[in-house]
């Protein structure tokens, strides 16, 4: 990218980037400003505020990027904030200079009804036709010269991730008080709008566009009862497998290299409380943001590109019956599906989701499903008290259970995505409906731009949040300092006196019922950075070495209450612990996450309460019963 | 509310668009929603006198795709419901 010239000295002319869904808005955006985003919320709401800077004749523009509408009417937040914006009601955001419409020329019959909303508002506009190639190719044909004078405003007919038509469009932008001006608009009232559009068709549209041959054909197979039931299948299968199964290495080869490093940096530093704090505090937290980003490019690699090629929202069409049962919709199924291998990318992903309260309901129940962070948790408990023989000749019984745990996070997201949206995902606006775009092979550009736009999202969002509370979790493991003797038995007398230690101990009477000891107590507050920080945190409470696990699990397997004699983790010890992690939300990284995609506190308060006390409430019934079922 | 875009004209009675057979097409004749859902529909091109056919229906029935106006466009039963179509 070449280096932008010196900023002018005036303010910029400040354009507004508006259109449809799959009108080509986006790639316009990318061919005119480049890669150089600048990626915020508008004050208040959680639409995406995304603005760059063109450069045209040494001239700086302003492009705003409005989220995509098919119409002014503000039903969903998005509408909102682009009809409030172009009034000049949004606080702090003045309405742009001018505006560019962005159509897409294959279906000008359908968005002429946006372009009368927009022509209404008064303000500078420009007509941006895009893929007229397609629209030749399907041998449509479109008089531009009449368009323009029929609207009375300049048109130009792009392919944008070519660059045809660019070159007039880059001429026309820097000077919006010069753009034609239509004498009169278009009509409000409907039947007198309805002759505009049916006048403005007959005059400008020379020969309507046929079917596109490619999607007709590729649709015959995606959205075939039975074959793109199967193609379907394959594809939430590769994406599981693709965040479940091929990130890991990479999560693994990130994990590695941060420990190599701070095993480098604590050679290189004298042995201490700053080394210590700098390797296991920051550098810790650091890495365990890192750790996130190869799923999250993985993830949002294969949902970009396949949003963009026109998939996504077939299989949203697909599946969209079964998530209707539950009150959400077809788009909400990848995200939920994600959520199995990670929440923090799945809550990334309701982002397709348009209605604003199908998409919290979605959020709020994404950590119900089982993550990979649960899974060295159940491994160590079921490894250590799940008796590994087989049932029924073939089934084996801590596979079972493992299954089971599986089920009941499942299970207990459909009941909660049932409950939540006919309570706080009700009254919703917006009905459901769904545009099945032509097939296009997406610009790889396009595709990049937006993987690395939910990238930088989530490290400047999410990332400082879970830096933080790592460092915090640190102080409250290793202060109040104790002078104590090295070894796994000194670290196991100051893990206790340290306030994390002593908030077990406070714990205690609210744990106590669900059959939990102080120690487990600790082992929750340090889970609350991530879940599986849990087994690390028990083998320093148990003093035990070695990293294979077989003397954690030895050690939790003897263990005995001083006071009672009996053993601490009893069978409904145990099965309460497993139901309680099923359902808690100890995880930073998705509460965090939660508040970037939802602007607030409030809803990540709230999944953390109502996880809380599901968990708290299963735990319980799930101790009582295996407790009078074992005594 | 109740909107009737066009005087009675010759031809079958009007049916919601939910009713339309698979691969049959019809002419828009009225929605019958709120004021909201009429607009955001005719922000969606289902325009007095557009004509609409079924194209494609999902493995469980519902929903079904539309293809009006150069788009393709997919609708649950409840909101297809809504619209009355003239079949041709």
């Amino acid at each position: 990218m070449t280096a932008p010239p010196a900023p002018a000295l005036s303010v910029p002319v400040r354009l507004g980037l508006i259109g449809s869904p799959n009108s080509g808005k986006t790639t316009l955006f990318n061919a005119l400003t480049g890669l150089r985003a600048r990626v915020g919320n508008y004050p208040g709401v959680t639409v995406e505020r995304r603005e760059g800077d063109a450069w045209v004749e040494g001239a700086r523009l302003r492009v705003i990027d409005l989220p995509g509408v098919y119409s002014l009417a503000p039903l969903s937040p998005d509408e909102d904030v682009v009809a409030r914006l172009l009034e000049g009601r949004l606080a702090g955001v003045p309405p742009p200079d001018g505006l560019v419409l962005t159509v897409d020329a294959t279906s000008l019959e359908r968005s002429l009804v946006l372009v009368a909303e927009v022509l209404r508002l008064g303000l500078p506009l420009c007509l941006v036709l895009t893929m007229v190639d397609e629209l030749r190719a399907r041998g449509g044909s479109i008089d531009l010269a009449k368009l323009e004078d029929a609207l009375g405003v300049p048109v130009v007919g792009v392919v944008g991730h070519r660059g045809v038509g660019l070159g007039e469009l880059r001429r026309l932008l820097p000077h919006p008080e010069r753009w034609s001006r239509p004498p009169l608009l278009p009509p409000s009232e409907p039947r007198e709008r309805n002759a505009w559009l049916a006048s403005v068709l007959a005059r400008v549209l020379i020969a309507r566009p046929g079917p596109s041959r490619t999607t007709e054909a590729i649709d015959r197979v995606v959205l075939h009862p039975v074959a793109g039931t199967l193609l379907f299948a394959g594809v939430m299968v590769l994406f599981f497998q693709l965040i479940f199964a091929w990130a890991t290495p990479a999560m693994d080869a990130l994990d590695t290299g941060v420990g190599a490093l701070g095993e480098t940096l604590r050679a290189a530093l004298p042995a201490g409380l700053v080394s210590d704090f700098l390797v296991d505090g920051v550098l810790a937290g650091v890495g365990s943001v890192i750790v996130f980003l190869p799923q999250i490019l993985l993830l949002f690699t294969l949902l970009y590109l396949l949003e963009d090629l026109g998939y996504m929202a077939r299989a949203a069409f697909v599946v969209d019956r079964l998530m209707g049962r539950i009150g959400l919709e077809g788009r909400a199924f990848v995200a939920l599906l994600s959520s199995y291998a990670c929440a923090v990318p799945g809550i990334m992903a309701t982002r397709t989701i348009p209605s604003p309260r199908q998409r919290l309901v979605t959020i709020l129940v994404s950590p119900l499903m089982t993550c990979s962070a649960r899974l060295p948790v159940y491994a160590l408990l079921i490894g250590a008290f799940v008796p590994p023989v087989t049932v029924a000749g073939f089934l084996g019984l801590q596979g079972l259970v493992l299954l089971g745990l599986y089920v009941l996070g499942g299970t207990a997201a459909l009941g909660a995505a049932t409950v939540l949206s006919r309570t706080v995902g009700r009254g919703d606006a917006l009905p459901f409906y769904l545009e099945l775009p032509c097939y296009r092979m997406p610009p790889a550009r396009l595709v990049v731009s937006q993987v690395w736009g939910a990238a930088r999202a989530f490290l400047r969002r999410a990332g400082t949040i879970i830096l933080l509370v790592s460092v915090v979790l640190w102080f409250l493991l290793h202060f109040p300092r104790v002078e104590t003797a090295s070894g796994p038995e000194g670290a196991r007398l100051a893990l206790e006196a340290s306030a994390a230690g002593q908030l077990g101990h406070a714990l205690e009477p609210a744990i106590a019922p669900l059959g939990f000891d102080w120690k487990i107590g600790v082992g929750l507050v340090a889970s609350l950075a991530a879940r599986e920080v849990i087994v690390a945190t028990l083998a320093q409470i148990y003093a035990a070495s070695g990293p294979d696990g077989a003397s954690l699990r030895e050690a939790i397997r003897s263990d005995v209450d001083p006071r009672t004699g009996r053993p601490v983790f009893t069978p409904a010890t145990v099965a309460s612990l497993l139901v309680f992690f099923v359902f808690a939300l100890q995880c930073t990284s998705t509460l965090a996450i939660m508040r970037r995609e939802t602007n607030s506190w409030r809803w990540p308060a709230f999944a953390f309460g109502y996880l809380l006390a599901l968990a708290w409430g299963a735990s319980f019934v799930t101790h009582r019963i295996v407790n009078a079922l074992t005594t | 509310m109740k909107v009737v875009f066009n005087e009675p004209m010759p031809g079958p009675a009007p049916i919601p668009l939910s009713e339309l057979p698979l691969g049959a097409s019809a002419r828009v004749v009225a929605i019958d929603a709120g004021p909201a859902l009429i607009q955001r529909l005719e922000a969606l091109g289902f325009l007095p006198e557009t004509e609409v056919a079924c194209r494609r229906r999902a493995p469980l029935g519902d929903p079904r795709v539309y293809e009006l106006r150069g788009t393709q466009l997919c609708l649950r039963r409840s909101e297809a419901a809504r619209i009355r179509v003239r079949p041709r």
